[in-house]
């Protein structure tokens, strides 16, 4: 078997092109590559259009390079008022990092506490997060939860979209499974031999295993929120939107303006992009990594 | 630690034990029990409080407001028993919703996750600069959701849309309303919907097939299969959980789609001058939001839920079969 299975790739799957169910035709590399392309198009040509003018924008046959207005342009979205588009911008910023950081605590605590700790309940606990992971909670409660940030007294502030978001069953099961695979047993029997209490053990020993992990949540959450319309839209008021209901307003305001509308959208996704390219490794390993073991 | 138990036990003339050197000995194997029982809870608290206030509540709460009558202008609530889901169920605007969630549902997913599999298969092969490819078929991730729906929009455009050119260049009709119709508009909503996942699903899909260990596929080629037959025969099966997740989010999202349709309507509720592409969650905004019939919307919220059930029972059971039940 293993005189086989050793002569086998060197010898006719790797060497006889048909055979080797692994080799990449040349059809599909240009599938491939058409496919990125599509990906790209879209992005492509909304700076396309936020960089040139609005006669540009409908001329035929449409402009395929970028122009020379996108400073302008900016100028021109900040300048809007009532887009309130910089205050958008800024309170994206605030609402999302505020959620990503406490989802990320939240979850490294709870994960810490599933994976690794016993106690009663444990799988009763965590088996209802996971039930809850399939209910989509912002459209189901959006009653009730609009008549609680009325009696709060929260309807237009930013803790009516930052406090519902703070709870993420997916985080938790997230946490869970990786403080299951980056900590063994062992190490957390040892310390608690030493005397540790249980929140030194979560400093010392969990936190600086699960790091990885916790970055990849930290990024998902961040791309997750920053995304966030319907709730907002309801909650907040056009004077103090999130970056995503500016720019809607933006759009239902001014229809026509397309170099102002693609202008503000591509400023609204800039954050994700810069997020992206930094990050992009860690992304797509994080994605695979999540999706083998749910 | 272990230090200071050693001093402990070597003390030449230990002072006469007071009553509190034993106390503090014994607080201590207390508060190491308590520490023991109690941390877990207390780890576990902030997301089961928070869960409590911003997910439980509201959903046991709904049930309870759909069952009010708010009156017309959001005053007061007065009791009507289950008359909002007898009215809903009557509803010709709801049913429109359901039909064309479902619609759009159907248009979007089912291309969506047959070509993310086509593509998580190129995907899976040997490749030079796998990276690249990788992040580009993600490259959608990084736009969100309403910024799609914009672009898409525009490209849409009757006028000067870049579609209804290409369509013109190509020598078709090329004066498409895309709004105006049902099919139109549902075909270029499910668009925006599979441009921006279809990437996402084949890198899921894409971590599925590295686990199946290759001798499978060595072991088929000796026996003769053909690449299409070890797709169906081995790697289809073989990556059936993760498709299965795959049917759950997409069905959970794809009925619950909002911000696309919203969007293409610039930004508003009615999903079009008949309404031919509004979702249901657009009918739950609208009724409750802009009508301020909360009952109403509450109990469209439950028949959602219910939908979504059903949704995900129905592709759970169809899934299941996938690549044969061998």
């Amino acid at each position: 078997m293993t005189a086989i299975t050793r002569v086998r790739p060197a010898g006719r799957a790797r060497g006889d092109g048909k055979r080797d169910p692994f080799r990449a035709t040349p059809l599909t590399k240009i599938a491939l590559g058409f496919t990125v392309l599509l990906s790209a198009f879209p992005i492509y040509w909304m700076i396309i259009i936020a960089s040139r003018t609005n006669s540009d924008a409908v001329d035929v046959p449409p402009p395929l390079l970028p122009g020379g207005n996108l400073g302008e342009n900016v100028q021109r979205v900040l300048n809007t008022e009532d887009a309130h588009f910089l205050t958008g911008l800024l309170n994206s910023l605030i609402v999302t990092s505020t959620v990503t950081v406490s989802v990320v605590i939240i979850s490294t605590f709870a994960g810490f506490a599933f994976a690794r700790l016993h106690f009663r309940g444990r799988n009763l606990l965590l088996g209802s997060i996971l039930l809850t992971m399939m209910v989509p909670l912002q459209q189901m409660g959006i009653v009730p939860l609009y008549q609680l940030m009325v009696s709060l007294g929260w309807v237009g502030t930013l803790k009516a979209v930052i406090l519902p978001y703070l709870l993420n069953g997916f985080g938790v099961f997230m946490m869970t499974q990786y403080t299951d695979q980056a900590v063994p047993e062992e190490l957390v029997e040892a310390a608690r031999v030493d005397g540790a209490s249980t929140l030194r053990i979560w400093w010392n020993v969990i936190l600086p295993a699960v790091r990885p992990g916790m970055a990849v949540l930290a990024l998902q959450t961040f791309m997750l929120n920053w995304n966030e319309f319907m709730w907002p839209m309801i909650v907040l008021t056009p004077e103090n939107p999130t970056v995503q209901v500016s720019i809607s307003f933006l759009t239902a305001a001014h229809t026509t303006d397309y170099v102002l509308i693609f202008t503000g959208t591509a400023l609204s996704v800039l954050p994700l992009i810069v997020v992206f390219v930094a990050f992009g490794r860690q992304i797509v390993g994080g994605l695979m990594e999540g999706a083998v073991k749910a | 630690m272990s230090v200071n138990l050693h001093t402990e036990r070597a003390d030449p003339a230990p002072p006469p034990p007071g009553p509190g050197r034993h106390h503090s000995r014994s607080s201590r194997r207390f508060w190491s029990q308590m520490d023991l029982k109690a941390t877990p809870y207390f780890l576990i608290s902030p997301y089961f409080i928070l869960f409590a206030i911003f997910g439980l509540f509201p959903l046991v709460f709904t049930l309870w407001v759909s069952l009010q009558d708010y009156g017309l202008a959001g005053g007061d609530a007065s009791f009507t028993g289950l008359k909002n889901y007898t009215k809903l169920l009557a509803d010709a605007d709801f049913w429109n919703a359901v039909i064309n969630t479902v619609g759009i549902f159907a248009l979007a997913t089912v291309p969506q996750l047959f070509l993310a599999l086509m593509l998580a298969n190129a995907l899976n092969k040997r490749l030079r600069g796998r990276l690249f490819f990788r992040l580009g078929v993600l490259l959608p991730l990084v736009t969100s959701v309403v910024a799609v729906a914009i672009v898409f929009t525009q490209l849409y455009g009757r006028d000067f849309g870049l579609f209804n050119w290409l369509l013109g260049f190509l020598g078709v009709d090329h004066h498409i309303d895309w709004q105006s119709a049902k099919w139109s508009s549902w075909t270029a909503i499910a668009s925006m919907v599979d441009w921006r996942w279809t990437g996402y699903n084949a890198i899921i899909y894409l971590a599925g097939m590295q686990t199946i260990p290759r001798d499978l596929y060595e072991a088929a080629s000796i026996d003769g299969a053909s690449s299409r037959r070890q797709f169906w025969s081995i790697t289809l099966p073989m990556i059936r959980p993760t498709i299965i997740f795959t049917v759950f989010v997409s069905t959970i999202g794809g009925l619950t789609l909002f911000a696309e349709p919203v969007m293409f309507a610039s930004n508003r509720m009615d999903g079009g001058a008949t309404g031919q592409f509004q979702t249901i969650a657009m009918y739950i905004v609208e009724q409750g939001f802009r009508n301020f019939d909360y009952g109403y919307a509450a109990a469209a919220a439950w028949l959602l839920f219910i939908l979504i059930l059903l949704g995900v029972g129905i592709n759970y059971t169809f899934v299941r079969r996938i690549g044969g039940s061998k």
